[in-house]
């Protein structure tokens, strides 16, 4: 029998090999640049994390139970340009809806992830009753969400944000800790320089969507039937159904929680460029499922946990970063990246083949 | 040149975790039927594999034609003259008969870029009435039934001119027919010199066709002796390592009242199952026996809702059910082990816990909506105690286990729901000797409770041993019924095969 806690090196390597692999190169960055460990970069780290972990968790669910999202990106992208739509400033002059009343943040907020679940049902309709494979019915919302998204826009970018939209992504504890001291105080109280504004100014707001986001995640896998119905659906989807599991409920629910998300991910995204166009969110599809696989979600299905997620994207984030301390042409961090995706997944599905 | 055609020793093959062969061995003499048997998980594929090269083995050697020599994969095997028919068929169904007898090492013409497809059915045309088939080459594969596909893949075989030919578990699903035509087959090659590697669980044919028998246990090997002084007990024995005194368990159970009946069943199939009219008891165990492609299977999965029905009225306890899918089966108490474990039965990659409780989380939520970890945990202990599951913890996943725990398990995920009928079709299969004896123990406990079960079985005598009636069914029509105490394989088999 296998013994469970045992240590086998060559097994670690294999199966943390990418990671390993980012690691080393995240330390020969360090020696090959400047400024690569810094407080700012830090805090970008985690800034552009947030939102790419949100879009990760909403494709992880898709790939347990074997299928995939190419249309996340897509999704993620219309939900800035809506959340743009509503959240324009009242006086801006190219507003796109001057008749538009002032909508507090957080219900334009619900109402994008409101609309994006729409396409997430539809997604999961068509695979769960249309039996369509997930890659072409996503492929094809992929296609679909763009042109909407083109026709909606007319094709303009938008901008000239509300402040307090904008806040959602610029804003950190620090910066909420103080707007908070000035309803209670005469004066605002000023926490720069001080230890405890150092700390809190690590916690972006969009690292606490991203917490709660994970948190949820993980209760509604671990702790729920829903969780429970996913991963027995990608172990083995007919034996599933035998045992009562309702399959094409629980295709759609994954489905549309993943749109939910990419309408979250798509508000906050928006919120960080500040504007929102057609080419927003372009490939994060893929990067969230080369996320997700090198966190060892596999591609063989019913195997994946949101700490894999995290670190999945924690790690391709690092390769982003070094890649461009090192000076590389973004043209061929493209080529990195594509590599590190098929390269992860080989190794994934190596763990499988390993057996015979 | 020595007196064997092939002979491997000492052959170790480790898998993560287990080591599937310890110090096997076999040789094969020229010109004979040799049987290797061994319970499941005795490494008796493993070992073919390795002389096919699927496997590579981590030591060991293979003599071949006096020779020592290393087989690098099932190319080279194929090339030396070593053939396999697989346990598990591997055809194309959408490409003809032809093709899929030469897939691979197609006949070429034209400085070898273009498949030269006249000779290559001409070819098969030749190997198909070699061994007695008459089918088209030019139609496709898929048109055949399972066992039809089976015959094809041994004219495959047959078709590589080979020197020793494996054949795994060839007759699993053929019917009493096409084993004879299966026998001649193997009795003209055998006259030709060519050596047989026979795998199959069936005692009476091992005695019947083989000429040598080697028993492996654990991945080693026991022994080798002449069929002609072997006895099936004799074999059990050897093959378990202990006495097995009885085959089946006391029943105690006493049949009670009619509490389900099926009336006019019919599939929406016009070929599967119809007019399907029966009933069972409260604690009865009804076998269910018919050949292959009589739609035993495709009639309880359409009670169980997995396949769609045009007419028939199914009642439980004088109330009528509606059942369209799995859900609505399990809500009115009905259970049903699948025939093919592996694709509908266990959830491979997921925990012994996740298995047990799949089906019936509903009983574990708090305040609706979050699961109690603890209350399932001892679910699943109680169970793992109650049918002696042995493995190492709840956390494992069940694809590492052996066959008999895992039906142990797929059993342990309906006893949590607590059905009142249980459909189990083909319980024992691909479970080893031992191990099926104690899933006949849970079977006569359940029918003692009370349960009502419906056993469909291919094994004879695991029907005669263990129901309390036999319904036969032929071509997709129930023929008849026979009481447990007069069953037997002749009125069994007359009423199987009674085509209309």
């Amino acid at each position: 029998m296998e013994r469970i806690n045992s240590f086998n090196p060559k097994k670690f390597v294999s199966d943390y090999a990418i990671i390993l692999l980012v690691l080393l190169l995240a330390v020969f960055t360090f020696f090959n640049s400047e400024n690569f460990v810094s407080q700012s970069n830090f805090k970008n780290l985690i800034i552009n994390m947030a939102p790419r972990f949100i879009i990760a968790c909403g494709v992880s669910g898709c790939l347990i139970t074997k299928g995939t999202d190419l249309s996340a990106g897509r999704q993620v992208g219309l939900a800035a340009c809506v959340s743009a739509m509503l959240l324009q400033q009242m006086d801006y002059a190219a507003k796109m809806f001057p008749d538009l009343p002032d909508i507090p943040w957080f219900v334009a907020m619900l109402i994008v992830m409101a609309v994006m679940s729409v396409f997430g049902a539809v997604n999961g309709a068509v695979i769960a009753y249309l039996k369509v494979p997930p890659f072409i019915a996503t492929l094809g919302m992929q296609l679909v969400v763009y042109g909407i998204c083109s026709i909606s826009t007319g094709n303009q970018p938008m901008g000239g944000y509300k402040k307090s939209y904008l806040k959602v992504a610029s804003g950190t504890l620090k910066t909420g800790a103080e707007d908070v001291s000035g309803l209670f105080l005469e004066e605002k109280a000023n926490l720069s320089d001080t230890p405890v504004g150092f700390v809190l100014d690590f916690v972006p707001y969009l690292a606490i969507f991203a917490v709660i986001v994970g948190l949820f995640i993980w209760f509604l896998y671990n702790k729920t039937r829903h969780g429970k119905y996913m991963y027995a659906i990608g172990g083995n989807e007919s034996a599933a159904q035998v045992a009562g599991v309702n399959v094409s409920a629980t295709i759609i629910r994954i489905y549309v929680l993943a749109s939910v998300l990419y309408g979250l991910a798509g508000f906050l995204v928006g919120a960080k460029a500040g504007g929102a166009s057609t080419a927003t969110a372009y490939g994060y599809e893929l990067e969230a499922i080369a996320a997700c696989t090198i966190g060892g979600v596999s591609a063989n299905g019913g195997v994946g946990k949101v700490s894999g997620v995290l670190v999945g994207v924690l790690v391709f984030e690092i390769l982003k970063i070094c890649l461009q301390f090192l000076r590389l042409d973004p043209a061929y961090t493209f080529v990195a990246q594509g590599l590190v995706i098929i390269v992860a997944v080989a190794l994934d599905l190596r763990k499988y083949l390993a057996k015979k | 040149m020595s007196e064997y055609r092939l002979e491997m020793s000492g052959v170790v093959k480790t898998f993560p975790g287990v080591k599937a062969l310890d110090h096997a061995q076999l040789k094969l003499r020229p010109g004979t039927v040799h049987a290797l048997m061994g319970e499941n998980g005795a490494g008796k594929s493993t070992l073919m594999k390795c002389m096919f090269g699927i496997y590579h083995m981590d030591e060991g050697e293979v003599i071949y034609e006096g020779e020592k020599v290393q087989i690098k994969g099932p190319l080279d095997a194929l090339h030396r003259g070593i053939a396999m028919v697989h346990q598990e068929l591997q055809p194309i169904p959408e490409r003809s008969i032809g093709e899929n007898i030469y897939v691979g090492r197609y006949p070429m013409k034209c400085r070898g870029l273009v498949v030269d497809h006249d000779k290559m059915y001409e070819d098969a045309a030749q190997v198909l009435k070699e061994v007695h088939l008459n089918y088209d080459p030019r139609a496709k594969l898929g048109t055949l039934s399972v066992s039809q596909m089976q015959l094809v893949e041994i004219a495959k075989a047959v078709s590589a001119d080979c020197k020793v030919l494996i054949l795994d578990e060839p007759t699993s699903s053929l019917t009493a027919a096409e084993v004879e035509a299966l026998f001649t087959i193997v009795d003209e090659l055998r006259s030709k010199g060519v050596s047989i590697v026979y795998i199959s669980h069936k005692m009476d044919e091992i005695l019947r066709i083989s000429d040598e028998v080697t028993i492996m246990r654990d991945g080693q090997y026991v022994g080798t002796w002449s069929a002609k002084e072997l006895t099936t007990d004799f074999i059990i024995t050897k093959m378990v390592g202990r006495e097995l005194t009885d085959l089946f368990p006391k029943r105690e159970n006493i049949p009670g009242e009619v509490v389900f009946e099926v009336e006019d069943f019919t599939s929406i199939d016009p070929k599967s199952f119809r007019h399907a009219t029966f009933n069972v008891r409260k604690g009865e165990i009804l076998g269910v026996a018919g050949l292959v492609g009589a739609q035993r299977t495709e009639l309880m999965e359409g009670l169980f809702g997995l396949r769609c029905h045009t007419a028939g009225k199914i009642t439980y306890q004088g109330k009528e059910l509606k059942i369209d899918q799995p859900k609505d089966a399990i809500k009115a108490g009905i259970a049903m082990l699948t025939e093919d474990r592996r694709a509908t039965g266990i959830l491979g990659v997921l925990s012994i816990a996740d298995n047990v409780s799949i089906a019936s989380l509903n009983q574990y939520l708090i305040g609706g909506i979050m699961l109690d970890d603890a209350k399932i945990e001892q679910l699943v202990q109680e169970n793992v105690a109650k049918l002696s599951i042995k493995t190492p913890s709840s956390k494992t996943q069940i694809q590492s286990l052996s066959g008999g725990n895992q039906q142990k398990v797929l059993i342990s995920r309906w006893l949590a729901n607590d059905p009142d009928i249980f459909i189990l079709d083909e319980p024992t299969r691909g479970i080893d000797v031992g191990a099926k004896y104690e899933i006949y123990c849970i079977i006569a406990e359940l029918a003692k409770q009370g349960k009502s079960i419906i056993m469909i079985s291919s094994e004879m005598s695991e029907l005669i041993g263990m129901s309390d009636r036999v319904m036969v069914m032929c071509d997709g029509r129930v023929t008849g019924f026979i009481d447990g105490a007069e069953a037997n394989q002749e009125n069994i088999m007359a009423l199987a095969t009674r085509f209309e």
